[in-house]
């Protein structure tokens, strides 16, 4: 073995094979109370295997650790449907401000005002770019708010004695979590299929809805990056057969400020906070969602929610509150509110004016990508699109060979965060690259991109292993996933 | 559109926005959202205008001095979240924006960063708690918790939740609100009431009880295994550095809150669930979340990828095993930072620290006249004061003290109050606590 092979190895040695017995990292908060008589022997551990290292290693073990990652703050990451755009700094600060981060989340209201005045303002200010009667932001995720969504529409038939509705239609280009959600809700889910255009197919919508229907999911824009033109025509049909309009808002970057989709029908709207109002994604989370209701949902919405109550000598009360019918709670406290102030902070900064120039922009950095990329891959639905733009790379892959997975790869060798790759799915695009720029990128950026775009597709042709064989200077080539899952190592062992 | 502001945020100027739309071969941006039906496209925006970022500090600043802030203030409030010296290293180390500003780690070879440090976080877990295998993290504990109840139902093929009345009545909401659309009735039993027949799926055990209070564990464990069903504990991570771990008793699934392990209290969130349990196979095929495994790649390194993936809803859809796709990846960052930091002298340490702390605490009130410690056994470092007043009423008296006093259970102990103690709470701060508590007693309502 190498001398530089070994010393790579030694970059990923696991802290428990770092340990070594006397090492500490950290310094002790002193006992300064009487000792207490220790409880029964057989209630105790005898052995506590943690790791025994210092503080200067652990500093340096995850400080060379997180330079295996791309970032936002590092790297163009066009991954479309995840909305990586540039989280503000400022958000971050405030956020960790110890009146916000220190507070208990049982404080009496009244010593909480700030804060409770914090969720009540979100809650307008999302209420109102959505066109939606009320918010509630508890959910932590996107998905928490899809559960919380659907939980009620159930409970909304359920009121009205209407025990038959059990069927949730969504559309075969939906995100993966709408129909896990629908089925945790108690529902069972009928896949829709998309029309040739990339709209809802009409006819089918017609056929599939009765009396038995409790909802239509539905993304808007859709995830082929895409506004469904019979809009209006779906969500009257939806209604008039008695279902509930959910609106996935894990989108909503191509809409703000360009419709509201409170005035077109829906019912329920989401939002993915972290995507759209900027928390960061922190390698997988945290999220946080908010879900906005139609008046006729409003009873349901989850507890807790914010009230702001006004005395006569103009005084702001706030307080937290369960709505009359809630469908109930989804944390035991009030969710993440870190991303709260976050989302509140971006929200300000930019105001009316910059929440409506955010979609703007958005929506023509991606017409800008799929223009100049027309002609090099594929475009299933050559049409204006919104946010993001859905390419796919089926002539290349028959032309040489080189599939939607090596163009990721080869992307990564270019310093580029590789696109959402086979998503859509198969059945609806072909080896599918699904791209979203985001307003935080200057065209500068993009023509990077669409330059080395084409230089992959050139490459593709000239000498395909090249992009078979990337990534080429990553920590870690291509790994093999099979084993993985094949014969699964899930943690250290001595 | 009004051109006094520009967003930081954005680089594009109108001339990068005119070569654009040039390109793309129409006059005006106007035109990209033609497809939206005419009379709903660009509504008003009826919120604030713009603010600078000197002016937005100064607002949310002013907004934060408003709350009542543990630190500036004495705070002896627990009941799942716990404030804890947190060493600067967590913090420091979390906010670095390879962390931060990355997403879920579909592509493994730029997020060898993310994945490692989930794979220590399931190692440090399963170590913790004496389990087989985790997963990379769930939102929170209770949700958490509502997963292994379900998950139970899909092992068991049975269709009944049993939690005893010591488990947290928002955890138990939080299992109602997941359980709802499903025939999974979820029943409350107290210990001496338990009905366990072989309908159960799962019997669910918080340890320590919510109270506090350590409970019988291996009776309970025999219980609900004698019976085929699973044992699923609520456990406190916290305590582990001293006490017995679950997989010590043999439970089958544990979940915790992981707040208390390097992350602020921060008005409820964002905190990272903890979801642990046996190895078999039929576990993992069942477990939901997100879990990171051990492989090679092309050239014999070692590496780390996502796995078990056909678990999740991105591949299953409407088959999936859960709809939670968000591992928390950044706060299951600062909990292993934290683990390791604390190291394993540390978190015995931490964990005796605490025990003695708030026992100190509860000898000092057994002696002020009037008030009580009612239950008996062994408790951690939570436990329930008796009060002569309804701790409402304390509670508002200890404010004017700058005290934080405990939670007011006296729905479930007459006048009872919830404290906690931790590495924060000085000897002087529960002296004064005891001091405050004693004077407020003999005041008339």
């Amino acid at each position: 073995m190498t001398l530089l092979r070994s010393l790579e190895e030694q970059k990923r040695q696991l802290l428990m094979d770092r340990s070594a017995a006397g090492r500490v990292g950290t310094t002790f908060v002193p006992l300064d109370v009487p000792k207490t008589k220790l409880p029964d022997e057989n209630l105790l551990r005898d052995q506590l295997e943690m790791p025994e290292v210092s503080e200067s290693e652990i500093v340096r073990y995850f400080s060379q650790l997180s330079q295996f990652n791309f970032s936002i703050d590092h790297n163009f990451y066009p991954l479309g449907s995840c909305t990586m755009k540039y989280n503000p700094k400022l958000n971050d600060e405030m956020a960790g401000l110890a009146g916000f981060s220190e507070i208990h989340p049982l404080q009496p209201d009244e010593t909480v005002q700030g804060a409770l005045r914090i969720i009540w303002h979100l809650q307008e200010m999302l209420t109102e770019i959505m066109g939606m009667a009320g918010a509630n932001v508890s959910p932590k995720a996107g998905a928490e708010s899809e559960l919380a969504g659907m939980l009620m529409a159930r409970a909304y038939h359920l009121s009205r004695g209407d025990t038959g509705r059990k069927k949730v239609l969504i559309p075969d280009s939906a995100h993966g979590t709408n129909p896990a959600s629908a089925v945790v809700a108690g529902f069972h889910v009928v896949s829709l299929p998309t029309n040739d255009n990339g709209d809802t197919d009409i006819e089918a919508l017609k056929v599939a809805v009765g009396p038995d229907l409790a909802g239509f999911m539905l993304t808007q824009p859709s995830t082929l990056g895409i506004f469904d033109t019979n809009l209006l025509e779906v969500v009257q049909i939806v209604r008039e057969a008695g279902g509930v309009v959910y609106g996935d808002g894990a989108n909503l970057n191509a809409l703000l400020g360009k419709v509201k989709l409170g005035e077109l029908g829906f019912d329920v709207v989401h939002s993915n906070l972290h995507k759209t109002f900027t928390q960061p994604h922190g390698g997988g989370g945290p999220g946080a969602g908010a879900v906005m209701v139609s008046e006729r949902l409003l009873p349901f919405l989850p507890t807790p929610t914010v009230k702001k109550e006004t005395a006569e000598d103009g005084t702001e009360k706030f307080s937290l509150f369960t709505p009359p019918e809630s469908v109930g709670r989804l944390s035991p406290f009030h969710g993440n509110f870190g991303a709260l102030v976050r989302a509140y902070a971006y929200i300000r900064t930019l105001g009316n004016q910059g929440v409506s120039q955010i979609s703007e922009d958005a929506v023509i950095n991606a017409n800008y990508l799929l223009t100049q990329l027309r002609g090099t891959f594929d475009l299933p639905h050559d049409r204006h699109c919104k946010h993001e733009v859905v390419l796919s790379a089926k002539s290349l892959k028959d032309a040489h060979g080189t599939d939607a997975k090596d163009i990721c790869k080869r992307l990564i060798d270019y310093g580029i965060h590789p696109p959402t790759m086979y998503f859509p799915l198969p059945n609806v695009v072909e080896e599918s690259l699904l791209i979203e720029p985001t307003e935080t990128e200057s065209k500068e950026t993009l023509d990077q991109f669409i330059m080395v775009m084409k230089a992959i597709a050139k490459e593709a042709e000239e000498n395909p292993d090249l992009l078979h064989d990337a990534p080429h200077d990553t920590p870690n080539t291509r790994l093999d996933e099979a084993q993985a899952a094949r014969k699964p190592v899930l943690r250290w062992k001595g | 559109m009004n051109n006094d502001f520009t967003s930081p945020y954005s680089p594009n100027t109108e001339k990068d926005r005119a070569a654009m739309l040039d390109s793309i071969g129409i006059a005006s941006a106007s035109e990209l959202f033609d497809d939206i039906p005419e009379e709903y496209r660009f509504p008003d925006l009826d919120i604030p205008s713009p603010v600078s970022e000197f002016e937005l500090r100064k607002e949310l600043e002013n907004l934060a001095a408003q709350n009542v802030t543990p630190g500036d203030y004495a705070s002896f409030l627990g009941a799942g979240a716990y404030s804890h010296h947190v060493p600067a290293i967590v913090r420091q180390l979390a906010s670095r924006s390879e962390y931060m500003t990355s997403y879920t780690p579909y592509q493994p070879e730029v997020s060898q960063g993310t994945l490692q440090a989930h794979y220590e976080f399931q190692s440090l877990v399963c170590q913790l708690t004496g389990m087989d295998v985790a997963n990379s993290g769930m939102y929170e504990g209770s949700t958490s918790l509502a997963e292994a109840a379900m998950m139970a139902a899909r092992i068991t093929g049975r269709n009944r939740i049993v939690l005893l009345d010591t488990v947290s009545s928002d955890y138990a909401d939080v299992v109602r609100t997941y359980t709802q659309g499903h025939e999974l009735p979820v029943d409350v039993f107290s210990n001496e009431d338990l009905d366990i027949g072989e309908d159960v799926a799962c019997l669910v055990v918080q340890q320590p009880n919510v109270f506090g209070y350590m409970e019988d564990l291996e009776s309970l464990g025999e219980s609900i295994h004698s019976k085929g069903g699973l044992l699923v504990v609520v456990a406190d991570l916290v305590s582990l550095g001293m006490f017995k771990p679950p997989g010590d008793y043999g439970a089958d699934i544990v979940v915790a809150e992981g707040q208390a392990l390097g992350v602020a209290p921060t008005f409820g969130g964002p905190y990272v669930g903890v979801f642990a349990c046996k190895g078999e196979r039929e576990f993992l095929r069942q477990m939901p979340g997100r879990i990171v495994g051990q492989t090679v790649d092309t050239q014999g390194r070692v590496g780390y990828v996502l796995t078990l993936q056909t678990r999740e809803q991105h591949i299953r859809r409407e088959k999936a095993t859960s709809n939670i796709c968000t591992s928390v990846g950044l706060i299951a960052l600062m909990s292993t930072v934290y683990m390791a930091a604390q190291g394993k002298k540390g978190l015995k340490h931490l964990s005796e620290l605490c025990y003695h702390k708030a026992h100190y605490l509860a000898s000092l009130v057994e002696k002020i006249p009037g008030y009580s410690v009612p239950l008996e056994g062994t408790f951690f470092r939570e436990f329930v004061i008796q009060c002569p007043q309804p701790p409402s009423k304390i509670n508002e008296r200890l404010l004017d003290r700058r005290i934080i006093g405990g939670m007011d259970v006296s729905d479930q102990i007459a006048n009872g109050m919830l404290v906690c103690c931790t590495d924060v709470n000085t000897r002087e701060e529960i002296e004064a606590f005891a001091s405050a508590l004693a004077e407020i007693g003999v005041m008339s309502e």
